[in-house]
């Protein structure tokens, strides 16, 4: 079974497929799904496959099966583009409407997508809190309460034996967990980004799930931008 | 009278051969054939080596038409593969115009022309364009080009030995039939240097690769070039590729030389050898260095300062390779073997760009197998013996580009194009069903859903006619066209950083390297140890440093051995009578090794097996090219895995591979079985980078995703789609896809060399030599002092992530 790490007092899980699962809540939590990329893309002439929708939901379908959660938090981005509901194929259309109405399904809204999913099922908000977590779409730097959000995509580079390994990761910080993107499609930030640097506000470490390990790299601050 | 009896001697016009004798020259031979050839009719290929006034004889039979009957209109389209290029033949070509008192306008059109100017130039073009192949396609695409290109009369592409075999040749070949079909009547004139199979060029240059329509017009042989191999002392080191402990003696050579290019196989050596001649530079002399990670800028003023004669040396790489003549220069240096006998040729042409004079090539063998090559590439240069191209057929990526340039210039008959695609030597044996799956991948995307028919790009008219769906996707093609695809990089700006245009740009590192640097690490580039600064999204800000740099690798940039230098290694292994020439230590190490265990053979693989420190090695003499030999020390761990034999690792070089592993192996035929090694090289090449690599680059030039253009990066959202991920959720979804079925193609031609590997698993059954020993022979140590520098290849990403992750730990631990 995966490793869990404690955060603000909460025990929470990093999956491998880049959710995060909180036993405590029954639940869990996925950023930056970005349904329908692709589609998006080729309406501007780039045909990217068009499988990334069903792709991004099997993968939510196995995390689910795997915790047993019944509560769904989506942290924004859910679709790539306002349009990305009409253009959801029909499969995993009525896959997602089950979803939302089977399980406790919470959007939050992104810069992407902002409510547009709101029409598959589920509840809309810009932020919650649920425990003693803040949840929101993307991180507010300097607030005081421990959050939950997405947004940056943060993955890792590591140098070993000269090769250059990525992967998405949890960047983490004492009051601020930025989880990495969960879309097929969804490229990402390196979490040593000054970007990612600022919204994490303070000292912070990289976590990949790998298999049913959770291994941990300290995000170097070596690259800070150019005076 | 006296103009009839000119005209019957020479063929040309009488302005043109007064300006010759006026100069005191005479036309030579081959620039005479070349004019008849076109006052034939004829297509024509002239090869000829460097120095021989190819360019001149390539245009005399344009100046000549134009000075017989002068009139408006494009004439000639002259292709050459370096922007550069173009520049200075402008000016080779302009002077005897000029001279002659003719009345050509000769204009460039490459990526930095300025749009107006070419928009003038379609409308009002000159009696000669000079080109690349990136600017031809896209000229092509612009439907007022037909009215400008109908009256083309000859297009000459210069170089063409740099062309047909790469995907650049593809895109060529493919504008070369538009062209055609444009202008029915032009002719097609292809100049070469020296080159081993000039038929296969006539049939590449020719429509319908019809060899025997190209008129095959050779110049005089010029002087044969001295190639000399450095030798310091008698010896020869064990280890090593570039001849960096040479430097001193090289220096010396450099000193006596007028103006020298040291040529080094890789831009990382580059980088290395400069600091190595600067440590010994006691003269001072003006040295400069040029590769392709350098801005242009930087190259530009290199180059500049050697046609001024300010410089004494440069160190180069293939970026200096092909033919601009520069400066007086009069020595060439390789730094490490050669690899090929065309390329040693065409390096040593460098040198002196006077036929009649001998040029002279000094070459510093890295270690004693390369000292053999090097003999052997001195042996095929004195008997004229070249390379053989791979020639190899075109790119699907390639003509889904051409594809949509076609439609943005006017709607086009699937049935007439095909068969215009098919009169491109590359394509002709495209099946119409592979074309049919291009046009649908370009319309719709190619994939089984039909998800995308309604965004589609390509629409059908009522006549049947295929024309572009949109305006837009005529603009999205000229951006992102071009087939050549650059790795991932990060600039490298000296100076502050912050606001823009803050620092000049010094050139290029791949992204890999550049991200894993940090704030105050050192590294050499430009021939100067920089200092990290700071970052800015792409950029990274350097200053001056010092102290112990490290050193950008680049990936690839490595050629394999040829095939015909191999066999030429394998003669002297056997030509004992020659051993007396070489350095002592050479001489005595093939005895030895004779002595000791067995010398390869002409036509068999030789294996030792030993052990050593507990491990069990396995060394085979395979001579075919570090890629099929990493590619072998791959499937040999693979199946020695299998067998519980416990391997730990392999190393691949140019004429060996290593293996060793902790249970000796006692029978080696087996290992080498050539049943099931596609299927498992397969397996090992769909996880490898390499078919990742190899799809990016169809996608970016089959149009699937966009080009990184400058800019984009630091916005931070994700405008690109990695190429990864789309080559993962294909490879799930379909398999059968067209650009992965052209990434197979070219990973499994360009990088794993799979044809020189099979014949040697043929070889292995046929004519294995097994030679137990008790301990290392001489000829494995070359191979066993590399052990460890390469970089482990197979073991799986996520061993490697898990094994950071506990070095990192036991670092970190305070007990």
């Amino acid at each position: 079974m995966s490793v869990s790490l404690s955060f603000a007092g909460e025990t929470l899980v990093p999956l491998a497929c880049g959710g995060l699962h909180w036993p405590a809540q029954q639940a869990l939590l996925v950023a930056d799904l970005h349904f329908e990329k692709g589609s998006a893309f080729a309406r501007r002439g780039r045909f990217l496959p068009p499988h990334d929708s069903a792709d991004t939901l099997a993968c939510l379908i196995d995390a689910l099966e795997l915790t047993g959660a019944t509560r769904v938090f989506c942290l924004g981005d859910s679709f790539h583009d306002a349009g990305g509901p009409a253009r959801l194929p029909d499969r995993p259309r009525a896959a997602l409407r089950l979803l939302t109405q089977s399980l406790d399904w919470l959007w939050i809204t992104g810069n992407h997508d902002d409510d547009a999913a709101a029409v598959l099922g589920g509840r809309v908000m810009v932020e919650a809190r649920i425990g003693a977590l803040t949840l929101r779409h993307e991180a507010v730097p300097g607030a005081p309460e421990p959050e939950l959000s997405g947004h940056f995509h943060p993955k890792v580079a590591v140098h070993i034996r000269g090769r250059r390994i990525v992967r998405r990761c949890f960047a983490v910080s004492a009051t601020k967990m930025i989880l990495p993107a969960y879309g097929a499609f969804t490229g990402g930030l390196l979490v040593d980004d000054p970007a990612i640097g600022a919204a994490l506000g303070g000292p912070a470490l990289a976590f990949v799930a790998e298999g049913d390990r959770l291994l941990r790299f300290p995000v170097p601050m070596g690259r800070i931008a150019a005076e | 009278m006296r103009q009839h009896y000119i005209e019957t001697v020479t063929g040309l016009p009488i302005p043109i051969a007064d300006w010759f004798a006026a100069r005191g020259w005479a036309p030579r031979r081959h620039q005479l054939e070349m004019v008849a050839a076109a006052r034939a009719g004829r297509h024509a290929l002239l090869v000829a080596p460097t120095g021989a006034g190819k360019t001149l004889a390539g245009f005399l039979s344009t100046l000549a038409d134009l000075a017989d009957d002068p009139r408006d209109g494009l004439h000639t389209i002259y292709v050459s593969p370096l922007k550069a290029l173009a520049t200075d033949v402008q000016r080779n070509l302009l002077t005897p115009v000029a001279e002659i008192g003719l009345d050509i306008r000769v204009e460039t059109r490459t990526g930095d022309t300025p749009s107006d100017r070419k928009k003038r130039q379609r409308e009002r073009p000159p009696q000669i364009l000079l080109t690349t192949p990136e600017s031809l396609a896209l000229l092509i695409s612009y439907p007022d080009a037909a009215t400008m290109l109908a009256g083309v009369q000859t297009v000459i592409v210069d170089e063409i030995h740099a062309f047909a075999t790469t995907k650049r040749g593809d895109q060529l070949a493919l504008a070369l039939s538009r062209l055609q079909a444009i202008a029915p009547a032009m002719r097609r004139v292809g100049l070469s240097a020296t080159i081993a199979d000039p038929e296969a060029y006539q049939g590449w240059l020719a429509p319908d690769a019809d060899a025997a329509a190209v008129a095959l017009v050779t110049g005089d042989p010029g002087a044969d070039p001295v190639v000399e191999i450095l030798v310091i002392e008698d010896r020869i080191p064990w280890a090593g590729h570039n001849g960096r402990w040479a430097a001193r003696a090289v220096m010396r050579r450099l000193e006596a030389a007028k103006l020298a290019i040291v040529f080094v196989n890789t831009r990382a050596v580059a980088e290395l050898v400069f600091r190595d001649l600067w440590a010994e530079n006691d003269q001072a002399l003006p040295i400069g260095i040029h590769h392709g990670s350098l801005s242009v800028e930087a190259r530009r003023k290199v180059e500049a300062a050697m046609s001024n004669g300010k410089l004494r040396a440069i160190v180069a790489t293939a970026s200096l390779d092909l033919g601009i003549d520069w400066g007086d220069v009069d020595l060439v240096i390789q730094m490490g073997a050669p690899k090929g006998s065309s390329r040693l040729l065409q390096r040593t042409g460098r040198a002196n760009h006077r036929m009649d004079e001998a040029s002279h090539a000094i070459i510093v063998p890295g270690n004693r197998f390369e000292y053999l090559e090097s003999l052997a590439a001195q042996d095929a240069v004195r008997e004229h013996e070249l390379d053989q191209d791979q020639f190899r057929p075109g790119g699907i990526d390639v003509l889904a580009q051409h594809i949509v340039g076609c439609a943005a210039a006017e709607p086009f008959d699937a049935d007439e194009l095909c068969a215009e695609v098919r009169s491109a030597a590359p394509y002709a044996g495209l099946t119409r069903a592979r074309f049919d799956a291009t046009i649908s991948f370009v319309a719709t995307g190619g994939y089984s859903l039909r998800a995308y028919d309604r965004y589609q790009r390509l629409k059908q008219n009522k006549d049947g006619r295929w024309r572009l769906s949109h305006p837009r996707l005529a603009l999205q093609h000229r951006l992102n066209s071009g087939t050549i695809v650059e790795a991932v990089t990060m600039n490298v700006v000296y100076g502050r950083g912050g606001g823009r245009g803050g620092g000049r740009r010094f050139g290029q590192v791949e992204e890999w390297f550049g991200g894993q640097l940090r704030v105050g690490d050192s590294f050499m580039f430009a021939g100067q140890t920089l200092e990290v600064t700071g970052f800015d999204g792409p950029d990274i800000f350097v200053r001056l440093g010092r102290g112990d740099p490290r050193v950008p690798t680049y990936v690839g940039g490595r050629m394999p051995l040829s095939t015909n230098l191999a066999a030429r290694v394998r003669g002297l292994f056997n030509a004992p009578e020659r051993w007396a020439e070489m350095p002592a230590d050479v001489h005595e190490w093939l005895a030895i090794q004779q002595l000791r265990s067995r010398l390869p053979g002409l036509d068999d693989l030789l294996v030792e097996t030993f052990e050593r420190d507990g491990r069990h090695f396995m060394v085979a003499y395979g001579f075919a090219g570090r890629n099929a030999h990493q590619t072998l020390g791959m499937l040999l761990t693979q199946r020695m895995e299998a067998a519980g034999l416990q391997p730990l690792g392999f190393v691949g070089s140019d004429y060996v591979v290593a293996v060793w592993s902790l249970r000796p192996v006692t029978d080696p035929r087996p290992l080498f079985s050539p049943d099931v090694f596609e299927e498992e090289l397969a397996d090992w090449m769909a996880a490898s980078p390499f078919l990742r690599r190899a799809f990016r680059e169809v996608a970016i030039i089959g149009g699937l995703i966009d080009r990184a253009l400058p800019g984009q990066f630091k916005t931070g959202k994700q405008m690109s789609v990695s190429s990864d991920l789309i080559y993962d959720v294909l490879r799930r979804h379909e398999p059968d896809h067209l650009l992965l079925s052209a990434a197979w193609s070219d990973a499994r031609s360009k990088l794993t060399d799979i044809a020189r590997l099979g014949a040697l698993l043929d070889l292995a059954q046929a004519n294995m030599v097994h030679v137990t020993l008790d301990r290392v022979s001489p000829l494995a140590v070359p191979v066993l002092l590399e052990v460890g520098r390469e970089r482990v290849a197979g073991a799986a990403d996520s061993a490697l992530l898990i094994e950071a992750d506990a070095l990192a730990a036991e670092a970190m631990r305070l007990d």
